[in-house]
């Protein structure tokens, strides 16, 4: 690879995990919201350094997924492994402590932020002086913003959204602000980032610009990524493994090549009557 | 046309022939202004974290200020006190979060009003219960605060007179609103500020902990209030009064927009200016007294060509 990523790191914590290794383990995970069931009993894993595809038709529960791995939703059942530890409530802030970041389907950037100040709130877990010197504003606070200020130069470089540096991202155009999400994501330095459609609304080139992107992620920090994508011809390019949802229930699991040949998952997409 | 006359004309021909008592007059519209633009600031600080008109705001005020005084009272040196104040006012702030905001999340805005109204409520009577009724005295020596003044001779011979209080309230004014301008736009905590007003969601997925910011912000709030509490304090007293004073925050407000800090100073220093110029050259004219109603004015007739405000954010829905 010839980007200027080369040069930077932003590898996640070393857990001692293997290429390969689980990372993130579901198990019988369910979830409704009063009698309506978004998920039924979804077990599924994803390893270290690959990047899984969760796809599905519209209400799936491929979004709802997401939100149980990083904590906005608490399943009723099941568990959730991350790095071995198992949990089932967690609060969306210690998920992001953990090493999960995500972005999301409606893209959510702070609107009146530039789009410098938008990645720079991705290393809030990197900064840790606290409410006093922060105050103050000198010393070890200001060589900490400055440090993470660098990095965040960095992440703008390898987006190649420089000339947006200072604009605030509610006048930017959509592809360009889910460029700056992924950008506040990827300032978390995680071990598992998450992707809500990340190409959805885009056009060809936006679309290819962005499979660029993931792919350079995933090969450049070994950043484990899981996506929810509707465009086929992409998640069968880029993804490792693919697990299929619909109505709230797994069909399908493998790679994109076994996936295409799974009768329910045809019959799901082409919409044979339960 | 001795109407038109009294209305535009004389009022302007009495301020050209005493240019001294002119600036005195502006001069205490000033630091009326820099006291409203002070608790405007404890409101705009609420408003853009969590989107809450906080109607106890004028009640945290004078409860900063009784706290302050009453723990001189009981015999605690002046700074002491002061330090144990902002304790104080750190203990709410937790308190506030805990059991009024974390408890209501997710709730429509006019809940959190009325849960700020009854805030104000059980904050009068708690202040009453430790503190009594009494108005106070603000400890202004004991906390070397200056009390002079000093007096200007003006070419005609005529004094403008400047308290060295108001100097230092205006001061303190100014370091307060340019710390929270740099606090709000270079650092951590502030960036998680804004970012908590922008986005709920997307804040928390950056690991952003909204009780923590709720907690800091009820604090900075707090701390406000402190400062507000004792600069007004040293002007009259310390009494449960400063409350509905407090409302005076409203036009100002709509003036300078919810979400502005600069919006807050500007709109503070144009109605305290524009109270009192409006009643020492024309309150005569209707008997006296449009000091308490002018600023409402004033704001009603801005809300009809800027609903934004000064500085606010300019709402543009996206159909």
């Amino acid at each position: 690879m010839n980007s200027p990523a080369a040069h930077f790191s932003l590898h996640g914590r070393d857990d001692g995990l293997n290429p390969g290794d689980v990372l993130l383990d579901v198990r019988n995970v369910s979830l409704a919201f009063g009698g309506v069931k978004a998920i039924t009993d979804i077990s599924f894993d994803i390893r270290k350094g690959e990047i899984r595809a969760i796809i599905g038709p519209n209400g799936a529960g491929k979004t709802s997924m997401l939100n149980v791995i990083n904590g906005f939703y608490h399943p009723q059942q099941g568990t959730i492994s991350f790095r071995g530890e198992a949990r089932r409530r967690m609060q969306p802030h210690a998920a992001a402590a953990s090493g999960i970041a995500r972005t999301f389907q409606n893209v959510a950037l702070f609107k009146g932020m530039s789009t410098l100040d938008n990645i720079m709130s991705g290393r809030t877990l990197k900064m840790h002086r606290n409410f006093f010197w922060q105050l103050l504003h000198v010393g070890p606070a200001r060589d900490e913003e400055i440090a993470n200020r660098r990095k965040v130069e960095e992440i703008i470089d390898f987006l190649e959204i420089q000339h947006i540096r200072k604009t605030p991202v509610g006048k930017l155009p959509y592809g360009l602000q889910k460029r700056v999400e992924l950008g506040r994501a990827l300032a978390m330095e995680p071990d598992l980032l998450l992707l809500d459609e990340p190409m959805a609304g885009m056009n060809l080139e936006e679309k290819e610009d962005m499979s660029r992107f993931i792919l350079d992620v995933n090969d450049q920090f070994g950043t484990t990524i899981a996506l929810i994508e509707h465009d086929m011809g992409v998640v069968m390019d880029i993804s490792d493994r693919v697990v299929v949802l619909d109505y709230g229930r797994k069909i399908g699991d493998g790679t994109p090549d076994e996936v295409k040949n799974n009768r329910d998952v045809i019959d799901a997409y082409l919409g044979v009557p339960h | 046309m001795d109407v038109l006359y009294t209305i535009f004309i004389d009022p302007f021909v009495q301020m050209a022939e005493a240019p001294d008592f002119l600036l005195q007059v502006v001069w205490e519209g000033f630091v009326a202004g820099i006291l409203y633009a002070l608790i405007a600031l404890g409101f705009v600080l609420i408003y853009k974290a969590s989107g809450v008109f906080n109607f106890a705001q004028g009640i945290m005020v004078v409860f900063a200020g009784l706290s302050l005084v009453g723990l001189h009272e009981m015999g605690v040196p002046a700074l002491l006190a002061l330090i144990m104040a902002i304790g104080v006012m750190a203990i709410l702030a937790i308190c506030i979060e805990k059991f009024v905001m974390r408890p209501l999340v997710g709730q429509p805005d006019i809940i959190l009003l009325m849960a700020t109204i009854g805030m104000t409520y059980f904050l009068i009577g708690l202040g009453e219960f430790i503190f009594g009724g009494e108005p106070k005295q603000m400890i202004t020596e004991e906390l070397g605060l200056p009390t002079g003044s000093t007096a200007f001779e003006m070419d005609n011979g005529g004094l403008v007179i400047l308290q060295h209080i108001d100097i230092a309230a205006a001061v303190i004014a100014l370091i307060m609103v340019g710390g929270l301008a740099v606090f709000f736009n270079r650092t951590r905590i502030g960036r998680a500020l804004r970012a908590v007003a922008d986005d709920h969601t997307a804040a928390l997925s950056v690991g952003i902990s909204l009780n923590q910011i709720w907690a800091i912000v009820w604090f900075a709030a707090g701390i406000v209030a402190l400062a507000t509490g004792i600069m007004w304090g040293a002007r009259s007293d310390v009494s449960f009064a400063l409350e509905i004073v407090a409302l005076k925050a409203l036009p100002v407000l709509i003036l300078g927009g919810f979400t502005s800090i600069p919006g807050a100073v500007i709109g503070g220093l144009i109605i305290g200016i524009g109270e009192k110029i409006g009643e020492i050259y024309w309150g005569g004219l209707v008997g006296g007294g449009i000091e308490s109603w002018l600023a409402y004015m004033i704001a009603l007739i801005f809300l009809l060509f800027r609903p934004q405000g000064l500085f606010g954010e300019k709402i543009i829905e996206r159909i």
